[in-house]
Parts: C-alpha cells; structure tokens; sequence
C-alpha cells in the first residue's frame, strides 16, 4: 500500500498543514538501536479528524511527538507549512508548540496544585490570541466545574478539562495520544465526543492516537501503524458520530 | 496573580512543614553570620572613632623620671607629630563598703585641660583642677562596679600618703578600651581602676614636680615607628627608660585587636554549619520535588514554556525559602548582635558602640545563603531546566531492589520483613543515608561546640586558680626590693606562708626575631604559686636556664639548648644571654620563667623580689588588708576568690544566654535534619506502607518501617557528631590561639550527654510528628495516585 499517492478528502484543502516525508526515529538503548519509525510519509489537512491506530509498540506515540515538536526525527524531513521540524533546535520547536500546537495525553497529566481553571490559564497565558479558560471549559461541558482542583475530579473530567486547556489557546493542531485510554468506555465516549465538537466548533485539525479499532469510526481517516511504518490508510466516507461508538 | 506562581506557592505550602524547618536552619546560619560580622563592623568603627577622636596615641613610654625640659628633645624627633609628658602611677584605694584594696593606675591630665593625646571623654562632671582638695576623674567601669558618682569621695595612698579623692568626673580613655591590670587573665572592675588627677595635684601627690615619667607620642602619617621609639629610647635612657613600644604591644589595644582577630577567625564557621546543612536539606527536598513532578514540568514544556522560565520555577522555590529563612535570620541577628553588642561593652569600654546591621553584611548574609542553598540544589534545577518532556511522559522505571549484602548476615537474615526493609532501603540509598547522618552530626557538632566555651573557661579557671595560683593573695611592690620585705610581711598577723616572686619586663630576642615579654620567677620550693604543663603538673624549674612557653618559642623560633639575648627593660636595663633550659606548654599566658635566685643572678641584682604570694587565715584578712594598705611599698594586694567570682559573675550569666541560645539553634538543626528526612521516606514509600496496611500489617508496624530507619541513623550520627564537635573546638582553639591563653579543646561528659539529649528529643518530635501523618495515612487516596 502506497500512502503517498493517497489523496485526502475533497473536503480539505490542498496543501497539507504537515507533510512528513522519509522520516525515521531510532533510538539507541546501550548497543541496540530500536527503530520506532522506519520510513513515514504522510501529509495532515486543515480541519481533519485523523485516527492514529496501531498496537503498543507500534510508534504512534513517537509519530505524534515528532509531529508536535516534542521530539525530533533521525531523519527525513517534518514539515509544518515552511517551517522545518527536522533538525530544529529546542528553542524554535518550543515556539512552534508555544504557537501552534495543543496536547492532551493519556493519563491527563494535570498540575494537581491548580485548579481546573488555573490549569488552562496557564497556557493561555503563554499563548498569543487565546480564549477565556471558562469558556475553554464550558465547550467541554465542565463550566461548573472551573475551581476544582483535578482531585476532586473523575478522571473523564480531569481529560476533559486536559481537553480545554489544549483548545483554550486555538491551536492550529490538536494532538492526542490515547485520551481515552486511562477511562471507561462510556467516559471515554464523552471525551470524545468533546474532542469532536472542538474539531467541528473551531476547524482543528485533530489527530487521535488509539489502540481502539472502535475509535476508527469516528475520524475522516484512519492511519494504520504497524512496526513503525503505515500499513494502511483509509478515508471513512462519513464521521461516525461518538455516540454511536462502543466498545 | 499568573498560574506558575500561584503553582509555586501551593508547592511550598504543601511542603511547608518541611520548608519551615529548612527556612529555621537557614535562619540560624543568617543570625549567627551577621552577628559575627556586625559585631566585628560595630567594634571596628567604634575603636576607630574613639581612637580618632580622642587621639590615640602610636608610642608609649615609661621612665623613672625626667625634667619637663626633656620633652623639647623629644618633640624635635623626626617623625613625631605631637608628643605629651606626664605622670603616672600606682595608687591603693580604699571604697567605703568594700573591705579589700583597689589598685589604681592614676595619670595626669595636663592644665591645659584635656590632654592633646589619649583625650578624655566624660560621661559625667568635669576635668579635675587644680585646688585643696585633690579632683579625680574615674574610670566609668570601676565607677559602675562601686556604684560611685560625681561628689562622691575614696580614699587613697599614693606613694604612701594618704590622700581624700573627690570624683568630680567619670570618664573614658582609648588607652583604657579594655581594662585590665597587666598579667591578669579577666578584667576585674572592682579591683583595678583607672583615675586621673590634674597635673599639678599629681606632681604634689607623687613628688614629681617639673617632672614626668611617661610619655606619649603620635606619629605623622607615614613615619617609621621602630626609628622613633629607637630615637626615644636613646633619650630616655638615662632617665631610667624601660623601652618604648607602639600599640601592638600595648595592654588594652592588643586585647582588642586579639578579641577581633579571634572573632574574625571563627566569623565563618558556625554559619558554615549552619547554611551547609541548610544547602543538604534543600538537596534532598527540591530533588524529590523535581523528580515527583517529571510530568507536570514535561507538559509545561509540551505546551510551550521554556527551559528558562522552568528552571527559574524552581529556582524561585528556593530562593523563596531562602527569604523565608533569611528575613527573620537577619531580624533575630540584628536583635542579639545588639545584645552581643552589650555584653561587650561591659568588657570594651567605648563612649558609644556603633552597633548597625549596615547593608553590607545584609547583602553578604544573602549573598551566602543564596550561594549555599543554589550550591544544594544546582542539579535539581539543572534536571528540571534539561528535563525532555517526551522523554518524561513515558513511565519511570521502576526502582531496581537486590537481595542486599547485608542480608547476607546471619543477623539480618533473621529478622522480620519489615525490619529487612530498612535495611534494603538504607542499602539502596547510602548517599542520601550518609547526608542524613552528616546532618545530624552537624547538630550534635554544633550543640558540643556551644558548650565548649563554658567548659573551657571552667577549665581555665580550675587549672589557674585551683593548681597554679594556689595563694589567696598576692602582694604588688612599687619597685623590686630586698628581701627583708619578705620577712615583713611574713610577720604580719594572718600571714601562714609566704613566697616570693620575682618578674622582670624583657625583651627576648633571638636572631632577627623579638619579643616583649616578662620573665617570672619563683622559689624553688613554691607552693602556692606553680607553674604547670598542659598534663597539669607542676614544672619543676630549672638551676639555670629559661624554661619559655610553647607559643613563646614557637615566636622566637627558638629550641632548647640555644641561647637567647635578654633585654632587661627595667632597673639596670642590662642585656645578657640567657640559655634556653627548656619548653613548656602553657594555657595561659606567655612568658619565661626561671628559678629565684638564677635570675638575680644572671641580672646581678643580689635578692631582689617584686612581690610575695600569701596563704593566711581567712578570719585574719581584713586585719591583713588594713596593715598592708598603709604599707608605702606595698602597690597591690589582691584576693584570689574574689577574682574569680567577679569573673563569673560577669561572664557566667552572658554565657548562658548565648549558649541557651546555641542550643535552640542545634536543636532547630537536629529537628530539620530528622524530620525532613523521614517526612520524605514517608511521601516516597506511602505507597510501600499503604500496600502493606492494605495486606494487614498494624500502624505501629509500618511505623516500624520508617521511624527505625531514623532510629538507626540517629543512633549511627550522634558518636560521629561528638567526634566532629571536639574536632570543631580544636579548630576554634587553634583560632583563638594568642599570646594572653591558648583555649584547649576542653569538652565536659556533661556536654557530649547534652547533646546527645538534644538530638534524641528532636528525634523523638519528629518521630511523633511523622508517627501522626503515618496513623492518618488515607489508604484509598494513597493508593490512588498515580507515582
Ligand atoms: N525514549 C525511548 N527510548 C528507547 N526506546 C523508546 C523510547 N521511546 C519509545 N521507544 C520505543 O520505540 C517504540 C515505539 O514506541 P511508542 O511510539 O511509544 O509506541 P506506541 O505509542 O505505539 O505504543 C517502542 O518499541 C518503544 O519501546
Ligand atoms: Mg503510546
């Protein structure tokens, strides 16, 4: 299967926010070298919803880091618009998440000694056109919930809460890597559902990392991963709704 | 407010009782520094500015006596800016109420009024005139110590007459900053006083008209201080001249520079404790912190804050506890430097004592802790600042536990589960291990080391007064006499014994190096007045020879069996050579001795004694004083008890303000130690403990688990602190060396049982305070979270 001659949905636009081309990620761990990524291309639209799917092991969580700036490719070339990710240095791939990119991870990762509120204020306030941390809140239906601190929260609360303060910022991309992983199926369906209404509500372009074949349904496409090459992508004719999902 | 520093400051509230204990410590080294430096600033400026403004004087110099016209000579010796003569000597007074003499030094103010040099100040009255009945101005401590005022009157014998004394004034002198009768080792207010007289009054008094008898000069900037005092001996000489000398070897300026250098020398080492401490707390907290929030620095890094801002996060952590500790540091050292200020003042004598915390010892106090607390925690920071957020979201790994070595011992291997832990646990972090027991040792060095003053000074007072200076009173006459002057005093009623001695002012000189000293002598079958070895035991002396003190030879460089030049600086001023017999290691004082009838001798002086050590009986002794009062010959007698009370009395209840002060400050030390270092095996193996609660083990054995990991390092850190705290008196000892006493590191039983006591109650706070959170140890919540 050829990825590249792949031709994404007619309903993006033609030129890729990301175009990944060649890239590979080795790591070395004493004498051996583990090949995470062995040869990516790949190019991400404005506004899609893609579904990274893959086993444990499979490189998914270093596709998105690499795509995020939080890691650098061994080789090969990430391009976001112009700017060039491969081979930039710490000081320029903080900008460029500082900017334009949004996080939301398994285990929620929140600072427990602020509130909910706090925790998103915190990147807005490092970010250029942000939106109020309670409005950032109440588009994940947590409103009420802005002075808790993340222990007095359910974990799906606690996600979602990671959710806004990925969004509050506006970035130009959300990445997430297993948001669902750590909740039930029926908490996790909510998360969901938030990370939708975000990508439908400001045109995010989205990409969520799972395991959950279930998880598939709801995306534009779907980029399979298996030994850290693409083995398949596929484009779904139309977005399942989250609801609908089960698992 | 932004939410990193609304973060920052949750953080340190949840560590607060870890951070309060650390904020004391650092405290405790802040307050100690600027004690020491203020003092040390405040008793500078205040010698400088009274030096300055009441004309110290540069050289000093006594003679039998002289024509006034001889200071025309001396006024012309180049290099001399002003130069004064006057007359000076000893007197006997008698205080209403106070059975025993005083000893006065009485000097002449000229009629000009103030003297141009070694100026007057006046607490209280005025200069005395001239006039019928004779004005005095007294020093303010002796007043102090009689409680005596303007009008009030003593009465006193100089050169045998009887004279009436009105105190029309009280006063200070630069030359009398610290107060002591030569040779004696505490200043003694009571008995030693100082007291001026009109120049004419004194001249009556003395029988000293158009005479003078000492001399002092000021030089001009600049000018050669040895060719001047050369120049003036040279003219003093056949006025009977005992040597001219500058200030170094002046009593009063060279106790107060000896009491500044020694506070120099040990200005650093107590907050040295102190901060290092401070700097291994920090260590261990800000590491744990940093570690436990891996992630949350990685997903402020994912979303876009700088290594920068991160590593100033926790570098603001610091430097806030730092403030925390530095603020009231800085308060309380201000607060007992000015008591410190106090005590000294009692023993240094200044019209005013400048006493101000000025900005540079502010600036320098935060300077170190700063430098100490970042020098703690460098690598923490530096992890955060480095720390790879994709790196971090992934798992730690988990801690790699080994079968330990120690279980191999048939003694561990026997033991339960728990206790294995401890010992699996102590195996596994023997850095952390060893850190905490250094701390704990530190506090129990410092608790020693407090102690060690009283100790010493006990230690000095029984070795001088208990085996060497066995006499209850010693007898001063004005000018070395025969000694049929023995056998007067022999016949006295209450007098049991008797025996003389004999001290000579000299100058020692070997090679190119010299030194002014006395040489005393004794009988060789004294009793009462011995002179001892470090081992306490009498040292026998010699049929010829010198037998000089450690640190004397150590000056000269000079060893037994080489000859050193003696320049005799009284009398017959002659200058001969003299073997040195042997070398004597000495507490106190610095000097030659020789037997009795060796010295006259060698100085060609037939028998001649300057005094006569007594035993008498102590009904007998105020008869004794009235007989020996009125003698002409007799300059001083003084009462061995009564010296040593007033000492104590003075120094005891200073010493136990700061030594109770010291202990609080050990004690905040132990107790920082102890508890953060449980409080953080608590946070780091809550987990462990709850799973095993979760298993069935009872509170008070997991309690086990942590609290006999603090037991054993308490128990392993408090004979190693007693060891570092004797090796910390050695260090001050070697400070504080001099010329007057060199201290030796003398610790009491007593001592090291206190501060073991210290350090086991501390432990035993923290253990309840630990003991506490562990009963309240919320299962669920524990387990809950993720590490
Ligand atoms: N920092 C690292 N050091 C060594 N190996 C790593 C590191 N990060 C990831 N790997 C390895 O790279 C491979 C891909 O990991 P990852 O991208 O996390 O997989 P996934 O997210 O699909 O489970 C795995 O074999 C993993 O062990
Ligand atoms: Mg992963």
């Amino acid at each position: 299967m050829n990825s590249t001659n792949h031709d994404p949905g007619a309903a993006f636009g033609n030129d890729p926010i990301f175009r990944m081309r060649g890239v590979t990620r080795e790591y070395r761990v004493g004498d051996n070298v583990i090949h995470a990524l062995r040869g990516i291309d790949l190019d991400l639209h404005s506004g899609e919803l893609v579904v990274f799917l893959g086993a444990s092991g499979s490189g998914k969580s270093t596709l998105l880091n690499i795509l995020g700036g939080l890691d650098s490719a061994t080789s090969g070339s990430v391009r976001y618009h112009d700017l060039e990710l491969c081979g930039a240095g710490d000081a320029a791939l903080t900008d460029f998440r500082r900017r334009h990119v949004g996080f939301v991870f398994q285990f929620y990762n929140l600072i427990p000694s602020l509130t909910a509120r706090e925790n998103v204020a915190i990147v807005t306030e490092i970010a250029t056109n942000p939106m109020p941390p309670e409005q950032a809140l109440a588009m994940v239906d947590l409103g009420a919930r802005a002075d808790h601190f993340p222990a007095q929260l359910s974990g799906g609360e606690q996600q979602r809460v990671a959710i806004a303060r990925a969004i509050a910022k506006q970035p130009a991309v959300l990445l997430c890597d297993e948001p669902t992983g750590a909740l039930d199926s029926l908490t996790g369906i909510k998360v969901l559902k938030a990370l939708e209404h975000v990508n439908e509500k400001l045109g995010t372009t989205t990409a969520i990392i799972t395991h959950n074949e279930a998880i598939a349904a709801m995306g534009d496409r779907v980029v399979r991963l298996s030994d850290g090459r693409i083995s398949d992508v596929s484009d779904n004719a139309k977005r399942a709704n989250p609801e609908t999902l089960s698992w | 407010m932004r939410a990193l520093n609304r973060k920052l400051l949750r953080d340190l509230w949840n560590l607060r009782a870890q951070a309060i204990a650390i904020a004391l410590v650092i405290a405790g080294g802040v307050a100690t520094w600027v004690i020491s430096l203020s003092t040390i600033e405040s008793l500078q400026t205040s010698q400088r500015m009274f030096y300055q403004n009441y004309r110290f004087a540069d050289v000093f110099a006594s003679l039998e006596r002289a024509p006034r016209s001889t200071m025309a000579p001396i006024e012309q010796i180049p290099g001399v800016r002003a130069a004064e003569g006057r007359i000076r000597t000893s007197a006997t007074l008698t205080v209403s109420g106070f059975d025993e003499p005083v000893e006065a030094l009485v000097t002449s103010v000229p009629e000009s009024g103030r003297g141009e040099l070694n100026r007057l100040y006046l607490n209280a009255g005025r200069l005395p005139q001239p006039g019928s009945d004779v004005q005095v101005v007294i020093s303010e401590a002796f007043a102090e110590a009689h409680d005596l005022a303007t009008g009030d009157t003593v009465a006193g014998i100089i050169r045998g007459r009887a004279t009436r004394l009105v105190i029309t004034g009280i006063g200070l002198s630069p030359e009398f900053v610290y107060q002591i009768r030569p040779g004696s080792l505490f200043p003694d207010h009571t008995r030693y006083a100082a007291i001026w007289m009109h120049r004419q009054s004194l001249e009556q008094a003395a029988g000293m008209e158009g005479a003078f008898n000492d001399v002092v000069l000021q030089l001009e900037r600049g000018a050669n201080g040895a060719a001047v005092i050369e120049r003036l001996d040279s003219i003093l000489e056949r006025y009977g001249g005992t040597g001219a000398f500058g200030r170094d070897d002046h009593t009063s300026h060279s106790y107060l520079s000896e009491e500044m250098e020694q506070l120099e020398a040990m200005a650093w080492i107590v907050p040295l404790i102190f901060l290092g401490v401070a700097a291994f707390l920090l260590n261990i907290v800000v590491h744990r912190m940093v570690r436990m929030q891996r992630d949350q620095i990685a997903i402020l890094k994912a979303f876009g804050y700088r290594n920068g801002a991160i590593g100033l996060h926790f570098t603001g952590l610091v430097l806030l506890i730092v403030l925390l500790g530095a603020l009231p540091g800085i308060a309380l050292g201000g607060w007992l430097g000015h008591g410190l200020a106090s005590i000294y003042r009692e023993f240094f004598r200044f019209p005013e004592l400048y006493f101000h915390v000025g900005p540079a010892v502010i600036a320098s106090a935060a300077g170190v802790t700063t430098a100490a607390a970042l020098a703690g925690t460098w690598r923490a920071l530096w992890q955060a600042f480095r720390l790879m957020p994709a790196e971090a979201m992934r798992p730690e790994q988990p801690g790699r536990f080994h079968r330990s070595l120690a279980e191999r011992l048939p003694l561990v291997r026997r033991m339960d589960q728990p206790s294995r832990m401890i010992v699996r646990n102590l195996e596994r972090q023997p850095v952390k291990a060893v850190l905490a027991i250094t701390g704990i040792a530190l506090a129990a060095a410092i608790l020693v080391t407090g102690r060690f003053q009283q100790d010493t000074i006990d230690f000095m007072l029984d070795v001088q007064f208990g085996f060497a200076a066995r006499e209850d009173l010693t007898v001063t006459f004005t000018e070395p006499t025969g000694r049929r002057a023995l056998h007067e005093l022999q016949s006295l009623s209450g007098v049991i014994r008797s025996e003389p001695y004999r001290a000579v002012a000299v100058e020692l000189v070997h090679g190119h190096r010299s030194h002014k000293s006395a040489i005393q002598a004794f009988a060789a079958d004294a009793m009462l007045h011995r002179t001892l070895d470090a081992d306490l035991d009498p040292i026998s002396l010699p049929a010829s020879g010198l037998l000089l003190t450690d640190w004397l030879a150590n000056r000269l460089n000079v060893k037994p069996g080489q000859r050193l030049e003696v320049r005799v600086l009284e009398g017959n001023r002659r200058t001969t050579e003299i073997q040195v017999a042997g070398i004597v290691r000495e507490f106190v004082g610095a000097s030659g001795y020789m037997r009795l009838d060796t010295l006259n001798r060698v100085l060609f002086e037939a028998d001649s004694i300057s005094g006569a050590f007594l035993m008498t009986e102590t009904d007998q002794r105020r008869i004794l004083f009235e007989q020996l009062k009125t003698r002409p010959r007799v300059a001083t007698s003084s009462l061995r008890e009564n010296a040593i009370a007033s000492f104590t009395r003075t120094m005891g209840e200073n010493i136990r303000i700061f030594s109770l002060i010291n202990t609080l400050l050990a004690g905040v030390v132990a107790f920082g130690v102890i508890y953060n270092t449980a409080r953080l095996a608590l946070s780091e193996r809550a987990r462990e403990l709850a799973s095993l609660r979760v298993l069935g083990f009872r509170k008070g054995e997991i309690a086990w688990v942590l609290l006999g990991e603090l037991v054993l390092l308490t128990l392993v850190a408090i004979p190693l602190g007693l060891w570092i705290g004797h090796g910390f008196c050695n260090l001050i000892g070697h400070a504080m060396a001099s010329e007057f006493y060199r201290v030796p590191a003398i610790v009491h039983g007593d001592s090291y049982a206190f501060a073991t006591l210290v350090v086991v109650v501390a432990m035993l706070i923290s253990m309840l305070a630990i003991g506490r959170r562990i009963a309240r140890l919320d299962l669920v919540e524990v387990l809950k979270t993720r590490e």
